[in-house]
């Protein structure tokens, strides 16, 4: 499945802003995270197609993932 | 803090007064409005003698405890027709806190043309006639002053919009580098153009300073706020790496980020205005990434942005304006951006009300969406020049809307919504709803939990849980912005268990007393309720308690969401 991947803030440095991303059935956010070499403890926001999710969560096909660091502002 | 300074400018008297005993516990936004409630009559025009306009600096300000430079200006605002806290950095609170000045009163008209200023010392307040400065910009005042009255002076000042009584006028506050920060929202501008007064100058010579009741328990609770700040991703990394302009990505990815006049909920554009692109711009062109409103602030999430030849533009250059001209105006320039941030500065127009209004003057027809050029002109050529179109658009949002006869208007209590959409991000709607200030994000900022994952979380598309949110976090912020602390301290007071009671400990070593949890969260609601009988008492209920028709009306893309609360849902905020 085709999974599109973006990425903000700090997780940019040295990776991508956006990337698609061929993956297996049934992965979750939690092997992406990981494959980026970034760790859960690392990880502030996680949006599948806008809505918040965990990394738990089991990815579709056409899914967009974008990852935050815990950042914030007002 | 020992004495209230008292101006009639009906008189052009001053008095200096002792701090009546039921005021000794209060500071900021509690004073303020406490002393709004007390001495303005609600039903008074904001604009007219029966009006006051009231200074106070927070409990902790003048202080070493981190971030407490917070200044609070309360008022009758003359485009809510609530009762009026603005919260502000700069260097003036520090100043008047150690002079030892718990609030200055200024209250009265006078009875001729003429224009004044205040002098503030540690003699007191004295008004002067001022002539040379009228109509000047808010930095041609600054600069001015300084060579006048020395490079450290500090000053309140208002611009041309405030000068003309303009509904969406600020009063700016000289900060570290010379530069502005605002009491921006509510029109407070006008109020102290209403009462002729042009600066307030600000010279803490021969000051007493902040005397600290027990000062090893104070340095040792200032040391475990400090750390939890530092500590914090958002307060100790996020906010000084990319300002509070990182938000533009994260909304836009969860579909609330107000587009072209509160139609959708995404920008296409977004990237060009974001935090990311906007840090890496000012480190090109030799700009700071960081930078402090006041002196003692560690989260320096400020930042001062230079053109393409590397001069300077603008400082404080903050989300929501960014979010106002750029997505909502649909403009994906931050260079045309930054130029019209400078020249609200100068102005001395609220950037917030400024931008919400230019969203609606483009679809009224003024100008096309997008058109950056276009906001640069009406800045510049009618509001600072107050032409009869300069006068309209510096009413606000509202203003424009009712001239104009637009239907999307985003405004409650006539003051204009900030940058998150209310139907994609509901806790927030209910603290745009309910806020004793007119719609006001950070009089209880639910995207903490609603959006950032800070203090837990509450689904924002889902109505359960927002009611509730909003209270607490209202309540919460009462307080805080009583003891003259940021606001982002919450980001880490929310999150890390030895903050708040760090804050507390603090307060009590500042004046050897004794406050719990308990106490402080009693004051928030003692505040809130304050302020709400006033509004009542002039006139603006529970009716006026609700987001405006077309949020009701209008899906907003992508998640096709509305504004689906009840009456009866809304109200369930005032229950406790």
């Amino acid at each position: 499945m085709l999974i599109t991947v973006k990425l903000f803030a700090t997780f940019r440095n040295g990776r991508f802003k956006i990337d698609h991303q061929e993956l297996p059935e049934g992965t979750d956010c939690r092997s992406i995270v990981v494959n980026l070499g970034l760790t859960e403890a690392e990880i502030g926001i996680i949006l599948v197609n806008g809505r918040h999710a965990s990394l738990d969560y089991t990815l579709q096909d056409s899914d967009t993932l974008a990852l935050f660091p815990l950042v914030g502002g007002g | 803090m020992n004495k209230i300074l008292r101006v009639n400018m009906s008189t052009l008297t001053t008095a200096i007064e002792a701090v009546p005993a039921a005021w000794a516990g209060l500071g900021g936004r509690g004073l303020t409005s406490t002393i709004v409630a007390a001495e303005v009559p609600p039903t008074c025009h904001p604009l007219g003698p029966n009006n006051k306009l009231v200074f106070a600096p927070g409990l902790l300000t003048g202080s070493p405890a981190a971030n407490s430079g917070r200044l609070s200006a309360g008022t009758k605002s003359p485009l809510t027709g609530t009762i009026k806290e603005s919260n502000a950095g700069g260097t003036a609170a520090q100043m008047l806190a150690r002079l030892g000045i718990k609030a200055l009163i200024i209250e009265g008209i006078p009875a001729k043309e003429a224009w004044y200023s205040l002098h503030v010392n540690k003699d007191g307040v004295t008004v002067q006639e001022e002539t040379e400065l009228i109509g000047k910009g808010n930095f041609a005042v600054i600069e001015a002053l300084e060579s006048r009255l020395g490079k450290k002076t500090g000053i309140l000042t208002i611009g041309p919009a405030g000068e003309l009584k303009m509904t969406a006028a600020n009063i700016s506050v000289k900060d570290p580098d010379s530069k502005i920060r605002s009491h921006g929202r509510g029109g407070l501008g006008a109020v102290m153009g209403s009462k002729r007064i042009k600066f307030i100058s600000i010279d803490d010579q021969g000051a007493p300073g902040v005397k600290i009741a027990e000062p090893d328990k104070f340095k040792a609770a200032a040391r475990t706020f400090a750390k939890a700040l530092l500590d914090h991703p958002v307060s100790g990394e996020g906010l000084p790496t990319y300002g509070t302009n990182v938000l533009v990505n994260i909304l836009n990815e969860a579909g609330g980020l107000p587009t072209r006049n509160f139609t959708y909920g995404q920008f296409e554009g977004h990237d060009k205005i974001s935090g990311e692109t906007m840090h890496d711009t000012i480190v090109a062109r030799g700009g700071k990434p960081k930078h402090g409103c006041h002196a003692g602030c560690i989260i320096q999430c400020s930042q001062v942005y230079h053109d393409k030849e590397g001069k300077y533009v603008t400082s404080g250059f903050e989300y929501e304006t960014i979010w106002g001209l750029g997505a909502d105006c649909c403009i994906d320039n931050l260079d045309d951006i930054a130029r019209a941030d400078n020249l609200m500065d100068d102005i001395g127009i609220d950037s917030i009300e400024t931008a919400v209004m230019f969203g609606v003057a483009m679809e009224a027809g003024i100008l096309p969406f997008g058109d950056g050029k276009g906001i640069i002109r009406l800045l510049t050529e009618e509001i600072a020049k107050g032409t009869p179109l300069g006068r309209i658009l510096g009413g606000g949002a509202g203003s424009v809307g009712k001239t104009y006869g637009v239907t999307r208007v985003p405004v409650v209590k006539n003051q204009a919504i900030p940058a998150y959409d209310p139907r994609s991000v509901k806790g927030i709607g209910i603290t745009y709803a309910t806020s004793t200030m007119g719609a006001d994000h950070t009089a209880g900022y639910t995207i903490a939990t609603n959006i950032l994952n800070v203090g837990g979380y509450v689904d924002p598309l889902k109505k359960d849980g927002q009611v509730e949110l909003s209270r607490n976090l209202q309540i919460a912020t009462a307080a805080v912005d009583s003891t003259g602390m940021c606001i982002f301290v919450a980001f880490p007071a929310l999150d890390i268990p030895e903050c708040l009671p760090a804050l507390i400990d603090m307060i009590n070593a500042r004046f050897g007393i004794a406050l719990t949890g308990d106490d402080v969260t009693n004051l928030g609601k003692h505040i809130l309720k304050i302020e709400r009988q006033f509004n009542i008492e002039a006139g603006i209920t529970r009716e006026h308690d609700r987001l405006p028709e077309f949020f009701r009306t209008e899906t907003v893309a992508p998640h096709n969401a509305v504004w689906d609360f009840t009456d009866a849902e809304i109200d369930e905020f005032w229950n406790f």
